[in-house]
Parts: structure tokens; C-alpha cells; sequence
């Protein structure tokens, strides 16, 4: 089809666009060429994302549940509520150097 | 249990072929598509349902490689859908919708008598006793700043000076225009001005004065003068033509800033809609035509009636093909009903409400008082507050809740309410009683009027697409 008023055209872009995959966690290299899925972050190192154990708890999980923390705070750009370290809290686990021990000095942030 | 394999059915859209091509207007977007051989195909395929294997199969058997990809995009487009998209009416605009165009009635008090005004004549809904009859400088002052204030965001915005007859106050005129030009110009923006007048004032001195503001001029104007003095009449009745022609020509030869346009009101017996417009167009020189029935209830005795509309209908056709004949040329015929249609479809809108009145357009009376637009000025019954204190909120949510276009069950299954919206409020108020009426009477005449607007627009956006482009950039007039 051809869109031939403004309206159509603002959907073709629409489907256009829906074609297109999304390249959030995708190594943008490789130019023309679509190279293979490589996913970063929790989803790679097994974390325990934010679970609980059979028995309802976080004991048994096979990491701490502390380290989701940083999951999603340092290795991962995916939006999660906790404070983003790429543009605008870069410190903000820096009074955390143990997060099983120092999860307490982790504050809320502000925007 | 397994889900039910979807079935693909056909949007809503309505059809039509220009230049010998197939196009498809997809009515709940408002969007127009010319479609190739291989999306005719898959629409011709999709008969009364079919599932995706058995598309895939008919498109095969007609040869159509890629179809998956035709399928997803048809689907997308809501040109064929399966029954699980979310409902698309145009929702409510935010309450706080910028004002674009403020309509200051600068008088209620008119010079003529014409039979079958909106403001006097027999179906009027203004309650002007008791009123003041002539808007002052502090009432039009506090407008202007309501507009500014109320518009924010927005760089440039409009008043059109109404009446009345509005060069009965044309010294309040000219004091606003300095007025606003002033306020605006402070703010870093812009007003520009138009006005309506039955050019019965007109002088040498107003004319330089409203060429060299740029003030946009419309003329309320019936045709030659057997048409024009049956109606548009002095209170003595004696017909306004003679005393209007002269100034009307003065007018066009000297105002050079802004197309000159002319309004003619069709009622019974002055429905020679050809005749009008050539002499119009080509004997007094105006830019523009616009033609619209008289706004009346049924029983008067001007009211045109269905036989009488349908005579119009054919002049209008006439017109329209010469428009189209001038635009694959390049050129601008002047039939305002056509121009004034394919700018709606160049951008494709898709209307909540059949126009911007209360939305992005308020009138504004003599006394202050705020109304929907200025067919509605200085009733009482549809005041939405006052100048000096503003929009009453829930009374404009009552007037934009009843003339939304999903509160009009009868347009539900119309192809044509993208650009009609049930059409005009106030039309809708003296034929029914209520503003949110949809104008049935009409609904016949709007469908056979868009297709014909849409045909032209179809058969341009193969032949002359340039053409069109001049509308996109809104400068087609000037």
C-alpha cells in the first residue's frame, strides 16, 4: 500500500518501526550483518532476580539476594527500581563495599 | 482446550477508485492508501472471514509472493483485522486545551434584516434583553488577555471579529487590534485578525486599514442581485445589493494582504449555486467561495428541503470536477467547499467533535459573556461562563461530553465521521433541540460530498501530488 496523506504516513511509519527489534541489551557492532543474541547481566550469570527460595525466603537461593542489587545497578541498563549507575548515580553503592554486610548504607536517591 | 484460530475480517474502511487506481479510506484513522495489486488481492481474498492458512493459500493461488509480510502489514494498518485490537475513538481532549481562536462579537445590532439570520430570525437562540448592544474597550481588552493567557504554548494565535454587523463598531476594532498587537508582541507572539461583514460600511478608510493589518476578510454575500435581495435586506426591505457591490469591488481591488472570501447562504430559491459563483468569482473578483444551506428548522419558509438540497448537490459536483480540472493544472479554483475539504484530508483528521468550538475556539458577546462559539453568543442557555471570570468548567464539559463524536450512536457505522463528527453544534440545536444531535437531515449529503472530495483527493495524490503539498504547508490561500 501507499500512504497518500499524512495520517497514512504516520502509520506506515508506525509499522515500519514495529519491524525493527529492539537493540537495548544487543551488541550494536556488526554493521548490516545481524549477529547472534548475546545477552549481558543477570539473565547470564544466573542471579537470582528478585525471587524467593522454595521456602519462601532468600536463604536458599544459590547467590545472595544482595547481589541483584547490583545486577541491575552496574552490569545491566535495563530500567529497575533501584538508581541508575550509567548517567546519574555513578556513587551511589560507594559506602556499600559488601552488599551482604553494607546493604544498609545503600540510600534512596532523589531525581 | 486451545484458543480459536484468529479470523481475518476486513477493517473499516470505505473504497473507492480515482485515475483508475484503488484506494482505501480507513475510517477510524482517517488515513487514505492506495493500494497495490497484491493488497487489492488480499482484500478481494479475505470474502466474509478467512483464517491465516486459508489467506495464505487464496494469495498463493493468485500468485502473491511475500504475503506473510502483506498479512502483518494489512493487519497493522487495520485494513483487515481479527477482532482482538483495541477500540480507537479519538478520545477526550485534555480539559485544558489551548485556546487558538477567540470570536469577539463586538456588537449584537445589525444594519440589515436579513430574514433567515441565526441571530434574528425565527429559530435565534440569543437572549440579548437587557444587554449591552455594543462591546466597550475594557470587556474587549480582558478578552484579548484571555485569549493570551488561555492559549499558552501556542506562538500565534487568531480573533475574528463577528457581530452584528461587525463594522458597526469599528473604532472598538481598531483600538484591539492595536491593543493585542501590543500585549502579543510582548510575549514574543503573534495575532493575526479576520473579520465577517455584510460590506455595507465599507469605506476607502477602512478598507487601508484592514489591508494594511492583514486582517482577513469574509463577506456575507448571496449572488447576483435578484438572489442577494431576496433576503439580505434593510429593515425597510429594501435589497442591500447595490450598496455593497461597489465596496465590495473597492475591497478586493484594494485589500492585497489576505484572499478576499465570500459566504453565500443557500436557502429556498436561492440555490443557483453555479450562477452564484461565477458571478462571485469571476464578475466581482473574490478568491474564494463558500457555500452553506441556511441553518433553519424544517418548517420555514426559506428552508431549502431535501429536493431543493439535491439541485444544490448537482451544482456542487459541476464545481467540484472544474476544481479538479484547475488543480491537475496547478491552479486554485476558488470553490471554498472543496479547498476547505481536501485540507482535512491531507492531514487525515480524525474528529472528536465536528469543529473547536469550546475546544481551541470560544465567542465572546458585547456583555462578556463566554459562549461556545459566535453562533451561540449572548444566549443564556449556552453561556460557558464570563470574560471575567472564565470558562465554567463543568458547563464546557457538559457541552464537549454531549457533542463527542462516541456519544453519537448514530455515527457509530458511518464512513464519513472522521471529518463530520455529526456535524455543526448549533445546527444540531435548532433542528433538535440538542448540541450534541447528530444532524441526520445531512447525513446523506455529507457521505456523497466526501466521497466526491475524496475522489478528487485521490486522483491529485496520483497525478499532482504537488498540488496537495501546498495544502500541507497551509499556505494554499495565500
Amino acid at each position: 500500500m501507499r500512504a497518500v496523506n499524512r495520517k497514512a504516513r504516520r502509520i506506515e511509519n508506525q509499522i515500519d518501526a514495529s519491524r525493527d527489534e529492539a537493540f537495548a541489551l544487543q551488541n550494536p557492532q556488526g554493521g548490516g550483518q545481524q549477529r547472534p543474541h548475546v545477552p549481558m547481566g543477570c539473565s547470564l550469570s544466573f542471579s537470582p532476580g528478585w525471587e524467593v527460595d522454595s521456602a519462601g525466603g532468600t536463604s536458599g537461593l544459590c547467590q545472595p539476594v544482595e547481589r541483584d542489587i547490583y545486577d541491575c545497578y552496574v552490569t545491566c541498563f535495563w530500567p529497575a527500581q533501584v538508581p541508575d549507575h550509567l548517567n546519574n548515580y555513578p556513587d551511589w553503592a560507594a559506602k556499600c563495599a559488601a552488599a551482604t554486610k553494607d546493604w544498609r548504607n545503600l540510600d534512596l536517591v532523589f531525581p | 482446550m486451545t484458543a480459536a484460530e484468529p479470523v481475518y475480517r476486513l477493517g473499516e474502511f470505505h473504497s473507492l477508485n480515482a485515475a483508475g487506481r484503488r484506494f482505501l479510506y480507513l475510517v477510524p484513522a482517517g488515513a487514505i492508501f492506495e493500494l497495490d495489486d497484491a493488497a487489492a488481492a488480499l482484500l478481494d481474498s479475505v470474502g466474509g472471514g478467512a483464517t491465516r492458512a486459508e489467506l495464505l493459500r487464496r494469495l498463493e493461488a493468485r500468485g502473491i509472493a511475500e504475503a506473510e509480510d502483506l498479512i502483518e502489514e494489512l493487519r497493522a494498518a487495520r485494513a483487515i483485522v481479527t477482532g482482538d485490537e483495541p477500540a480507537d475513538d479519538p478520545a477526550a481532549p485534555p480539559e485544558d486545551f489551548p485556546l487558538q481562536t477567540l470570536v469577539m462579537n463586538l456588537t449584537n445590532q445589525c444594519n440589515l434584516s436579513c430574514q433567515y439570520c441565526y441571530e434574528f430570525g425565527e429559530d435565534k437562540v440569543a437572549t440579548p434583553q437587557g444587554k449591552p448592544k455594543f462591546m466597550d474597550l475594557e470587556t474587549a481588552k480582558s478578552s484579548v488577555d484571555f485569549l493570551l493567557e488561555q492559549s499558552a504554548g501556542r506562538r500565534a494565535v487568531h480573533i475574528t471579529f463577528f457581530g452584528g454587523e461587525t463594522l458597526m463598531n469599528f473604532p472598538l476594532l481598531k483600538q484591539v487590534v492595536a491593543y493585542a498587537n501590543d500585549r502579543a508582541a510582548r510575549q514574543g507572539r503573534t495575532i493575526d485578525f479576520s473579520l465577517t461583514t455584510n460590506a455595507t460600511l465599507l469605506t476607502p478608510a477602512i478598507i487601508g486599514f484592514l489591508s494594511e493589518n492583514r486582517i482577513g476578510v469574509t463577506v456575507s454575500m448571496d449572488g447576483p442581485p435578484e438572489l442577494h435581495d431576496k433576503l439580505r435586506v434593510f429593515a425597510n426591505g429594501r435589497g442591500s445589493y447595490d450598496i455593497i457591490a461597489p465596496r465590495v469591488r473597492e475591497l478586493i481591488a484594494r485589500h492585497r494582504t489576505r484572499p478576499i472570501t465570500a459566504r453565500v447562504t443557500l436557502t429556498r430559491g436561492v440555490t443557483d449555486v453555479i450562477r452564484i459563483f461565477r458571478h462571485l468569482k469571476q464578475d466581482l473578483g473574490f478568491h474564494e467561495v463558500g457555500f452553506a444551506p441556511v441553518t433553519t428548522s424544517p418548517d420555514r419558509l426559506y428552508a431549502i428541503g431535501d429536493r431543493g438540497m439535491d439541485g444544490v448537490l448537482d451544482q456542487f459536483h459541476t464545481l467540484a470536477e472544474e476544481w479538479h480540472q484547475y488543480a491537475l493544472r496547478g491552479q486554485m479554483h476558488g470553490f471554498s467547499n472543496v479547498s476547505d475539504t481536501i485540507a482535512e484530508l491531507v492531514q487525515g483528521v480524525n474528529k472528536s467533535h465536528p469543529c473547536g468550538a469550546a475546544l481551541g475556539l470560544v465567542g465572546v458577546g458585547p456583555s462578556g459573556d463566554i459562549a461556545p462559539c459566535h453562533r451561540f453568543v449572548d444566549s443564556d442557555t449556552h453561556a460557558l461562563g464570563h470574560i471575567s471570570r472564565g470558562i465554567d468548567r463543568a458547563k464546557q464539559r457538559d457541552f464537549l461530553s454531549r457533542g463527542h463524536i462516541s456519544a453519537k450512536y448514530d455515527c457509530r457505522s458511518c464512513w464519513a465521521r472522521p471529518l463530520c463528527a455529526g456535524g455543526c453544534h448549533h445546527e444540531a440545536f435548532v433542528r433538535y433541540g440538542d448540541t450534541g444531535h447528530p444532524n441526520l437531515h445531512y447525513c446523506g449529503w455529507i457521505r456523497d460530498w466526501t466521497e466526491t472530495c475524496l475522489k478528487i483527493y485521490c486522483s491529485l495524490s496520483a497525478q499532482n501530488p504537488e498540488f496537495l503539498d501546498r495544502f500541507a504547508e497551509g499556505k494554499a490561500l495565500s
